[in-house]
């Protein structure tokens, strides 16, 4: 299948001050493609997000989206916060959550009309959520909040859907239907998904490519040939070792015990005994 | 009928103080409980806690000068927002608004201390007073709560997205910090308008305690604002009318209504929950 590229880095490179952040990053997305943006804390994966979004201009190298230029608060983009911490009495309803999403940057009172309605229960619909659409949404689990956020995204018919660590707060069901989720809709909507994620074992059966960052360098491809002990070496620098365990993925670090190891232990409710690596 | 007539004093309004006490009263009511509502969204309760203080620093000091006090209050509750915008650190301003609420309530002393005698005017601005507004005021007053108001509507969707989803606002090109700042300068505008009426050390339970209220009582955005202002109004008319009875000050009776309201709404709460059922449809195969 012939699919347009929505998402083009040519060579990118972030600097502050002497730190480079962002090392010569060269990827492409087509749309409706799945990535998993994996990497351990610190290797520049929010950057990479500002960078998308158009909060931060890349020191080096450029980007497009679709074929032009990034502008800050691009429409063809749809942003997944991680996380909203929301008291139990915030006075919103799922709904107003949501409809932030279709108007929230324009200035006025939002009128009610059948339009805006329609449009709002129709990404509720999309992502299974009518069924609290009026419940107030201090109350929701931390996954039904996730999904209020991904519908909340939805409704500027981007083509891009950029996610930042959404499954970090959810347990390991939650997390796999999120994944499941979002990978259906970019499925159905041709729209490219870039999820961002510490651990990468929930989305291994979802995701078309892994975009693999580690200190400022990445490197994307299919699973099997990134997650590769040579290939993940060769972009820490040091020598890491992949081990296939179970049909899950661990990354052991040759110094430090690189964070999917503690991820793993913590996303899967086994005791630590269980994922030793004899 | 005649226990009724002691409370409602048939010849209250009457009194040209009582109107204009009656008017600014309500403006303010208005104005308070709709800043509320962002102001607990935001987590700000603390930055409104600390102006209406900072502002009463700024009339003691036209009172100094010999100039109008609200022009004092404007001016302190203002750059005293502004000040907490601009130091503050992205979304944390506890420290920022302590200290400039410190720096200013020095000041204050020193300048009643200068005035030398003003003692009964410092009460008044500390606690309200009935005949603390005059008819001119209440015209300033309507103007500035009038242009408030616009603001706040005219900046309610990015206000609420940006308090609710920072990043995601932020993502779609608003801009936080401008938005942050323009609210704070209404939240020190209102509460220089509000020090007159029900004075510095109670005006913020005006801000706060409505708008607290009503969020255990329902979770609809517009049916909350328009409870917040319904209990304001009644708070601030309820006040008023008893301050005029029995001599005591307004601020008194404003803290109390609006606390016996909170205690009512939030036990009546734990008894009767907001409960919201999950509609029984089968969720989609995912």
């Amino acid at each position: 299948m012939n699919r347009e590229t929505v998402l083009e880095l040519n060579h990118i490179g972030v600097q502050f001050g002497n730190r480079k952040v962002l090392d010569d990053i060269h990827v492409q997305v087509k749309a409706g493609e799945f990535i998993g943006l994996i990497g351990p804390n610190g290797a520049g994966k929010t950057t990479l997000l500002r960078v998308i979004l158009g909060l931060l201009s890349p020191t080096k190298g450029s980007l497009q989206i679709s074929g032009k230029p990034v502008l800050h608060g691009n429409r063809a983009v749809g942003y997944v916060p991680q996380k909203i911490h929301l008291d139990p009495n915030t006075p919103l309803r799922a709904r107003d959550l949501v409809g932030l999403g279709l108007d929230g940057h324009r200035f006025g009172i939002p009128l009610p009309s059948r339009k805006r309605r329609q449009q709002i229960d129709e990404v509720l619909s999309a992502v299974d959520a009518l069924s609290f659409a009026d419940a107030p949404v201090g109350r929701l689990s931390g996954g039904e909040q996730q999904r209020l956020l991904i519908a909340q995204a939805l409704l500027t018919n981007p083509r891009i859907l950029l996610l930042d660590e959404p499954l970090s707060n959810l347990d390991i069901r939650s997390a796999y239907e999120v994944v499941r989720l979002v990978s259906r809709i970019g499925r159905e909507k041709g729209i490219a998904v870039i999820m961002v994620a510490h651990d990468m074992n929930p989305l291994l059966s979802s995701m078309d490519k892994v975009l693999y960052l580690a200190k400022g360098h990445a490197v994307m491809g299919e699973v099997e040939n990134v997650i590769q002990s040579d290939v993940l070496s060769e972009l820490y620098g040091y020598e890491v070792e992949v081990l296939r365990v179970r049909g899950r993925v661990l990354v052991v670090g040759g110094e430090e015990t690189d964070l999917d190891v503690l991820d793993l232990v913590e996303g899967s409710h086994c005791n630590g005994g269980d994922v030793m690596i004899q | 009928m005649s226990f009724l007539f002691q409370i409602f004093q048939p010849n209250m309004l009457s009194q040209p103080f009582m109107v204009n006490a009656f008017l600014s009263g309500s403006i303010v009511a208005v104005l308070a409980a709709i800043v509320g509502f962002f102001v607990i969204l935001r987590g700000y309760t603390f930055a409104a806690h600390a102006l209406p203080k900072i502002g009463f620093a700024g009339a003691s000091g036209a009172v100094m000068f010999g100039v109008n006090p609200l022009i004092g209050l404007v001016v302190f509750a203002v750059s005293g927002a502004l000040s907490i915008g601009l130091l503050g650190k992205r979304g944390r301003h506890d420290v920022i608004t302590a200290l400039v609420l410190v720096v200013a309530l020095g000041t204050g002393a020193l300048f009643l201390v200068i005035t030398d005698n003003y003692a009964t005017g410092a009460y008044a601005l500390l606690f309200g007073q009935l005949v603390g507004v005059s008819g001119s005021e209440v015209v300033e007053i309507a103007i500035l709560g009038v242009i408030c108001i616009g603001v706040l509507s005219f900046l309610y969707r990015p206000l609420l997205f940006a308090s609710i989803l920072q990043e995601g606002a932020e993502a779609r090109g608003i801009s936080i910090r401008l938005l942050g700042m323009v609210f704070l300068v209404v939240v020190g505008i209102t509460t220089a308008i509000t020090v007159p009426v029900v004075g510095a050390l109670l005006s913020f339970s005006l801000m706060i305690g409505p708008a607290a209220t009503t969020q255990y009582v329902t979770h609809h955005p517009f049916r909350s604002m328009g409870l917040s202002v319904s209990i304001s109004l009644f708070t601030v008319w309820s006040a008023l009318t008893l301050a005029y009875d029995t001599g005591w000050p307004i601020g008194f009776f404003v803290a109390a209504i609006s606390a016996i309201i909170y205690c009512l709404a939030r036990f009546t709460a734990k008894r009767n929950p907001i409960t919201f059922v999950r509609s029984q449809m089968k969720p989609k195969n995912l």
